[in-house]
């Protein structure tokens, strides 16, 4: 038994959050709401440069055929930072699977996830369906816009020709549960990014003459939204390791992963808000961007209640 | 109330290996943990009573435990982590919770050892004399010498700093005298021996001028009554000291240096010594055993408050193994145990009122063999008030994890 990442591992996780600190700062977040794309594009370049994104893609395709274990830090880190990029769908869902490579970007739908995201931009739709997996370029497929509330994330609704699936069911259920997986990955990100910066804001903002973070009606907001974060993590990264070793309970696995990540984000930003007060209410301040990206990210892939009621049928 | 060390640990446990963060990431056991696994779970299924013992917290109860105690010491499954000098395993910390997995699943006896095994030895092993260490460890691991601990006075709960019974230097007689009174001593009325703290210096500031003294009860001068608790047992006592004589060579670290040397002991309370995560999943499981056998889970709501439970049990599991492989790499946890402690004791308190809702009516009655879900839920709700209330855990949380002022 060993369950820690290698020194090897967490030096490349922060090599991507140096990286993501740098380029994917807030402001880059914020004007990807307003820009053309919804995209950061200097970022995409920097993270398909760093190899970040043919992580998991063969060696054959120019990738480092490397595992779920490889990954889910680097995932947890673009969470962190609220990253504007399709970097789930891409590398941990398409790119293994040889349906992109490069710095081309995959987004990926499915009846539980039925918006595409940064669809336009992408390069190939991936259609996950209860009969296998369809690739269909995104020149053929019919996109109409639709506005999510985090307005980095452009949305469509997207119809795609008939065609046959390239992949079969079991491959539909991996690549399913990868993309669960990755959105538990950047949900813990998220999480951790807001409780960080309410601990910093509690740590600076004064009222009755004393910092608020001296009150116990904080202090225990936060250490609750904390403590949750500490039990989902460990879930994340067991259903990566489960994932990787193709062990026959890691669907169940990913769900209890997706289940407490989505729970922790969820605390995470109610606590996050509460403790900020009216300055977090507004869009100047940059919590909503994280806050409203976590709301987003709860419900997909597979929200909450569907994960839950798929471990429920593992387990009862 | 403050942090000690995270776990604690026998020296022996840690291996300060580098290299092994050159290996990848492994969740599965060893062919050695696998053979130590199944040989525990046969033996368990051989020697665990069936019915289940009377309940440890009263007179009768407790006897009957000292021999099962026994039972495990003679097989050396009391202390598996220990050197086997002191009747342990030497088993790794791998092996210890593979053996509180089986334990727990099996349906096993509470251990009424446990307040000396696993809160007062760790202290011992860390800073006991060799002489201490010889005459104390293994009595207490046979169940010979029974084990309370002394913390909480009348006005001194979560506020440990602030007791008031003191002990006095005996020169002539080579000791101290100590005078006042401990309270919600667990088994203190049935165990041998106390632990705890006792002023020494009264002028020393507040954290300052406290002596962790060892106490043989069964001497003039010392009264013990039994308090009942929530679930109807006698396991609480209060104990009284008047004019009660501690030798020299039962002082426990350094005269006045107490405190810290108590941290040491409460950081182990709070983490995974004392409810390691083997005890979760099993009432986990029992909590779907009892599911299974109700029509009532077909409903919705029920289903997933069992599921969270059950996510939030591995979730444990998942979380120790994480820390346990910290451990072994030789880094420390820190004010992590505050954490764990929150998150267990909670989810105790959720397992049982789940299975009570699941009762229904049947939930109230405490004869016949669900009685175990009434009487576990009464224990589960004492979870977050020992060991530091979770209101102190979350303080801790906030100011030593998160890094909040203070004040």
């Amino acid at each position: 038994m060993r369950f820690a990442f290698t020194d090897e591992q967490l030096e490349l996780a922060a090599a991507v959050r140096d990286l993501l600190a740098k380029e994917c700062p807030p402001d880059v977040v914020r004007a990807a709401w307003s820009n053309a794309d919804g995209r950061a594009n200097q970022v995409w370049s920097a993270l398909a440069e760093m190899g970040a994104l043919a992580v998991m893609s063969d060696e054959a395709r120019g990738g480092f055929g490397m595992t779920e274990v490889d990954l889910v830090l680097l995932l947890e880190e673009s969470g962190r930072c609220a990253l504007p990029e399709p970097i789930v769908d891409t590398a941990l869902v398409a790119a293994p699977e040889g349906w992109v490579d490069g710095d081309a970007s995959a987004c990926v739908i499915s009846p539980e996830s039925p918006f595409g995201v940064w669809a336009d931009t992408a390069t190939v739709i991936v259609s996950i369906a209860a009969d296998g997996v369809r690739v269909v370029p995104r020149s053929e497929a019919g996109l109409t816009a639709r506005d999510s509330v985090d307005g980095a994330r452009r949305l469509f609704s997207v119809e795609l020709p008939e065609v046959a699936p390239v992949a079969p069911v079991a491959a539909a259920a991996r690549v399913f549960r990868r993309g669960a997986l990755g959105t538990a990955a950047q949900l813990v990100g998220l999480a951790d990014r807001m409780v960080s910066m309410t601990v910093e804001y509690a740590r600076e903002r004064e009222q009755f003459g004393v910092k608020i973070g001296t009150f116990q009606a904080v202090k225990h907001h936060l250490a609750n939204a904390r403590t949750a974060l500490e039990f989902a993590r460990p879930l994340v990264y067991r259903a990566a390791a489960t994932m990787s070793t193709d062990d026959p309970d890691a669907a169940t696995h990913v769900s209890m992963a997706k289940v407490r990540a989505g729970d922790a984000a969820a605390q995470a930003s109610r606590v996050a808000l509460q403790c900020h007060g009216a300055i977090g209410y507004t869009t100047e301040y940059d919590l909503h961007l994280f806050m409203k990206r976590a709301w987003a990210l709860e419900r997909a892939w597979g929200d909450t209640s569907w994960h839950r009621r798929a471990v429920g049928r593992a387990i009862l | 109330m403050a942090a000690g060390p995270p776990y604690n640990l026998t020296p022996r446990q840690v291996d300060c290996s580098t290299l092994a963060r050159l290996v990848p990431m492994d969740l599965t056991f060893s062919p050695a943990e696998e053979t130590f696994r199944a040989e525990v779970r046969a033996w368990l299924a051989t020697n665990v009573a069936d019915p289940p013992l009377p309940s440890g917290d009263t007179a009768e109860g407790f006897a009957a435990h000292l021999e099962w105690e026994r039972k495990l010491f003679d097989a050396r499954y009391a202390v598996v982590s220990w050197p086997a000098e002191f009747g342990g395993r030497d088993a790794s910390l791998w092996e210890w919770l593979i053996f509180e997995e089986e334990y727990w699943l099996a349906g096993a006896p509470q251990r009424v050892t446990q307040n000396g095994i696993f809160l007062l030895a760790p202290t011992i092993f860390e800073f006991g004399t060799p002489d201490q260490q010889q005459r104390i460890l293994r009595s207490m691991a046979s169940g010979a010498q029974t084990w309370c601990q002394g913390w909480s006075e009348p006005n001194a709960g979560s506020d440990l700093a602030g007791i008031t019974s003191r002990a006095v230097r005996d020169d002539a007689g080579g000791g101290w005298r100590i005078t006042g009174q401990k309270t919600w001593t667990t088994r203190g009325a049935f165990c041998t021996h106390l632990f705890g703290l006792f002023k020494t210096d009264l002028d020393a500031p507040r954290h300052n001028g406290m002596t962790y003294l060892l106490v043989d009860l069964a001497q003039p001068g010392i009264t013990v009554r039994p308090v009942e608790r929530l679930d109807g047992d006698d396991g609480f006592a209060e104990v009284f000291f008047d004019d009660a004589f501690v030798p020299d060579d039962m002082v426990l670290g350094g005269v006045n240096e107490g405190w810290s040397i108590a941290m040491a002991t409460t950081g182990s309370e709070r983490g995974l010594t004392l409810r390691s995560p083997g005890r979760f999943l099993a009432t986990a499981r029992r909590l779907i055993d009892l599911a299974r056998e109700q029509v009532a889970v077909a409903d919705t709501a029920t289903r997933d408050r069992i599921v969270d439970a059950w996510i939030d049990a591995e979730a444990y599991r998942w979380q120790t193994f994480a820390t346990v492989t910290d451990i072994v790499d030789g880094k420390a946890a820190g004010a992590a145990s505050s954490m764990v402690k929150l998150f267990w004791s909670e989810l105790d308190v959720r397992l049982h009122e789940i299975a009570l809702d699941l009762l229904g009516p049947h939930a109230e009655l405490v004869d016949g063999e669900l009685a175990a879900w009434m009487k576990g839920y009464q224990f589960a709700l004492s979870g977050p008030i020992y060991a530091g209330t979770n209101e102190i855990q979350r303080n801790v949380v906030a100011e030593r994890v998160l890094g909040l002022p203070r004040r």
